[in-house]
């Protein structure tokens, strides 16, 4: 990129030995001011050849940290693509990142840098539910399109506002709804819950015993564990003996321990197993220990491993963000993704420039157009920009809904059985942001 | 599952966290006791520990008991030689004040852990246990190697007491602590003692967190909770008592396990620092400390 920008000043500028002289007294600031440069030449034809600020919220630290390294993999990926297609309106994306070590707290105040300091077009890429929460109504205020990414169900529940969406990764509740039915047919009925005692385990708490009550089985038991515990066999004697299946989410550094323990804990005669990936994001499926795992289910947001039915359009995903058939980093095995979670961030940069484009965005003046443009989005097709899948969206709600995964670990991998409708994962809206006054 | 089971459960990770506690605390202790520095860097050497061992463990190939002994060996070697590093270039230079120690560690923690997020990532690795050993008894399964830990635990605690009490070394360290000047006049290399000291209580988080490692996975944010854990264990036991500490660790470890396993876990992390607020109140020294003087 580097390389690029500098031989483009080049050929636009002739060259003088003052130049020369200017360019290398410059120094470290002529690397700043060599961002914007060839935007002026490659970008000309725009109103404005002003980047579009966004405004990059990342779990760089904290228990969020390996879904913000590759959360923030993902977004590059996803801006340089942009970037090199043209831009947004024809104007280059320039992402400003800020670490929030997925604290609720400091995320507030990353969001009012965003607005006052950074002065961003939009904020984008927030994960952690807690945050979010807290996050939500500090964009209200501020009056700043916030983009989040993070399956939670607190957009489509109405807890945010008019400036709040999740477009590019389905919620807990969608989610939820959507395995139901196959852990109840296949795996066992009655079953225990097994959640981390925060946020985004009450989506899993408050979701899960009615639909798998529809779908003809039963919740015998909760077990809410905080997310920063490091051991967990002491709960496991608060699961009831007639449990079938074991539903598990986890999050957080410690999830491997939990899943060892509970292998030593039962054995080979455990109940079923039906786990959300986000216990096992960012941990190598050949890691020791996890033999106990061999034949229990996952759901996936988008399969980690590279599936034989993959389309083009996954396989184009998957090698600009660099992660090989495993879903680890090219070149480094061990450095395995959150490939459950992150393409949420690819497919929402790509909502945020479609809405962009639609409302003719041209500066923050015009983010009332560009809340309305989004809310008037209904459906995204399956292709390089969406290559989870196809989805619809709800302006209303805010949410968008889309294809589920359930794949089944074995040979130390992971390969899809099961593959959810969107129809599976509709529900009544439980809220209509567009009433709000903007 | 019935009463009986449940408790056995309780009390054998009750017994797993202590001994893994008492070690960890037992570092703290020693370099209080010997130095009066407050170390709040602690928690970080006991996740340089794990961190290294991490390292170590996957240069070897083959037997995973070979690269876990390699760790268990090289490993604190490398967390000590650290500490020593840190003692010579901070804590030496402030001249040991106790006020300035603490600001100084405070500094030292956030560098180590940030260091860490940056060499060693933000992920959680597992180091394989030499040994994959499940003991099955008729209501649950548990892990041999949790076992072993307990076990591994007692032996570098007595070892650390024979240290302590029956050599040369342990002599001059009781010295030391005992009056710092009358010891200097005595010809005793205080300073050198103080590097050796704090070494020693970084060595032993790191021996801790070797053993954990293969149960609970190393995690550049791992030493916050035993730095919290081992506080209140040096608290309760007395600030520099070799035994008080081994007591306090057994009592907060068990107290954990039972009060977690049939309460609720943060029900037993307030019984533990309400049990720490009514020893400051009514022996600040702590249960086995001698007051300071």
């Amino acid at each position: 990129m580097t390389d690029k920008r500098k031989s483009s000043l080049i050929l636009t500028k002739p060259l003088t030995r003052r130049t020369a002289l200017k360019g290398l007294a410059g120094g470290l600031g002529a690397a700043a001011a060599l961002g914007t440069a060839p935007g002026f030449v490659r970008y000309a034809q725009a109103a404005s050849s002003e980047p579009i600020k966004i405004g990059f919220e990342c779990h760089r630290t904290g228990i969020g940290a390996a879904y913000g390294r590759w959360y923030e993999r993902t977004t590059n990926a996803a801006v340089k693509l942009i970037n090199d297609a043209g831009g947004i309106n024809g104007r280059p994306i320039k992402l400003i990142v800020e670490d929030d070590g997925t604290d609720a707290k400091r995320g507030t105040e990353v969001m009012e840098k965003f607005a006052s300091e950074h002065k961003v077009d939009v904020v984008f890429g927030t994960l952690f539910s807690n945050v979010v929460i807290a996050n939500g109504p500090t964009a209200g205020e501020l009056r700043m399109p916030y983009y989040v990414v993070s399956e939670g169900h607190q957009v489509a529940s109405g807890k945010m506002n008019r400036y709040v969406f999740q477009p590019g990764i389905t919620d807990v509740k969608s989610q939820v709804m959507s395995v139901a039915p196959f852990i109840v047919g296949n795996l066992g009925k009655k079953v225990t819950q097994i959640f981390p005692d925060y946020a985004f385990g009450y989506d899993h708490r408050d979701n899960l015993p009615p639909a798998i009550e529809k779908a003809g089985g039963k919740v015998a038991a909760q077990i809410a564990i905080p997310p920063t515990e490091t051991s967990f066999t002491r709960y496991f004697p608060q699961i009831p003996s007639d449990t079938e299946v074991i539903y598990h989410v986890m999050v957080g550094p410690a999830v491997l321990t939990f899943v060892k323990e509970m292998g030593e804990f039962y054995g080979s005669k455990g109940p079923q197993l039906f786990g959300f990936i986000d216990s096992l994001e960012a941990v190598d499926m050949a890691t020791p220990g996890l033999e106990f795992l061999d034949g229990s289910h996952f759901w996936e947001g988008s399969p980690r491993y590279l599936q034989a039915n993959a389309g083009e359009a996954q396989k184009f995903y998957r090698d600009h963000v660099g992660i090989d058939e495993n879903g680890a980093a090219k070149g480094d095995p061990k450095d395995v993704s959150t490939a459950g979670h992150m393409f949420g961030c690819w497919e929402t940069l790509y909502v945020i420039k479609k809405a962009m484009e639609d409302a003719g965005y041209q500066s923050p003046d015009d983010k009332k157009k560009l809340i309305e443009a989004t809310e008037a989005m209904t459906a995204f097709a399956e292709g390089k920009e969406h290559p989870q899948g196809d989805k619809t969206f709800n302006g209303k709600t805010h949410q968008c809904f889309g294809h589920q995964n359930i794949s089944q670990f074995k040979d130390k991998k992971l390969a899809v059985v099961h593959r959810t409708s969107i129809e599976d994962g509709m529900y009544e809206p439980e809220a209509d942001y567009t009433t709000e006054k903007l | 599952m019935s009463f009986g089971p449940h408790l056995l459960l309780a009390v054998l990770e009750g017994l797993v966290s202590s001994a893994v506690l008492a070690l960890t605390a037992l570092g703290l202790s020693l370099v209080f006791g010997v130095m009066r520095i407050v170390n709040v860097a602690h928690g970080e050497f006991f996740m340089l520990g794990a961190v290294f061992a991490w390292w170590f463990s996957t240069m070897v190939a083959g037997d995973p008991a070979l690269g876990f002994l390699l760790a268990l060996v090289l490993a604190p070697l490398v967390v000590g030689l650290i500490a020593l590093v840190a003692e010579r270039l901070v804590l030496r230079r402030l001249n040991y004040d106790p006020e300035a120690t603490i600001v100084a560690t405070i500094g030292m923690l956030y560098i180590f852990e940030q260091l860490a997020l940056m060499f060693y990532g933000p992920e959680a690795r597992a180091v394989q246990a030499p040994f994959d050993f499940r003991v099955t008894l008729p209501w649950f399964g548990y892990s041999g190697y949790k076992l072993a830990i307990i076990a591994a635990s007692i032996l570098v605690m007595l070892a650390t007491w024979f240290v302590l009490t029956r050599t040369r070394i342990g002599l001059i360290m009781r010295a030391t602590q005992y009056d710092r000047e009358t010891a200097q006049a005595f010809g005793i290399p205080v300073d050198k003692v103080y590097a050796g000291v704090f070494a020693l209580g970084a060595m032993l988080a790191a021996i801790a967190a070797v053993l954990i490692v293969p149960i609970q996975q190393a995690h550049y944010l791992m030493g916050t909770d035993p730095l919290l854990l081992s506080f209140i264990v040096v608290i309760i036991g007395g600030l520099g008592s070799l035994r008080g500490t081994v007591v306090a660790a057994v009592l907060i470890g068990l107290t954990e396990g039972i009060v977690a396993v049939f309460f609720s876990p943060t029900l037993a992390k307030m019984l533990a620092t309400l049990f720490v607020a009514l020893v400051l109140v009514f022996r600040p020294q702590g249960l086995f400390g001698t007051a300071a003087r």
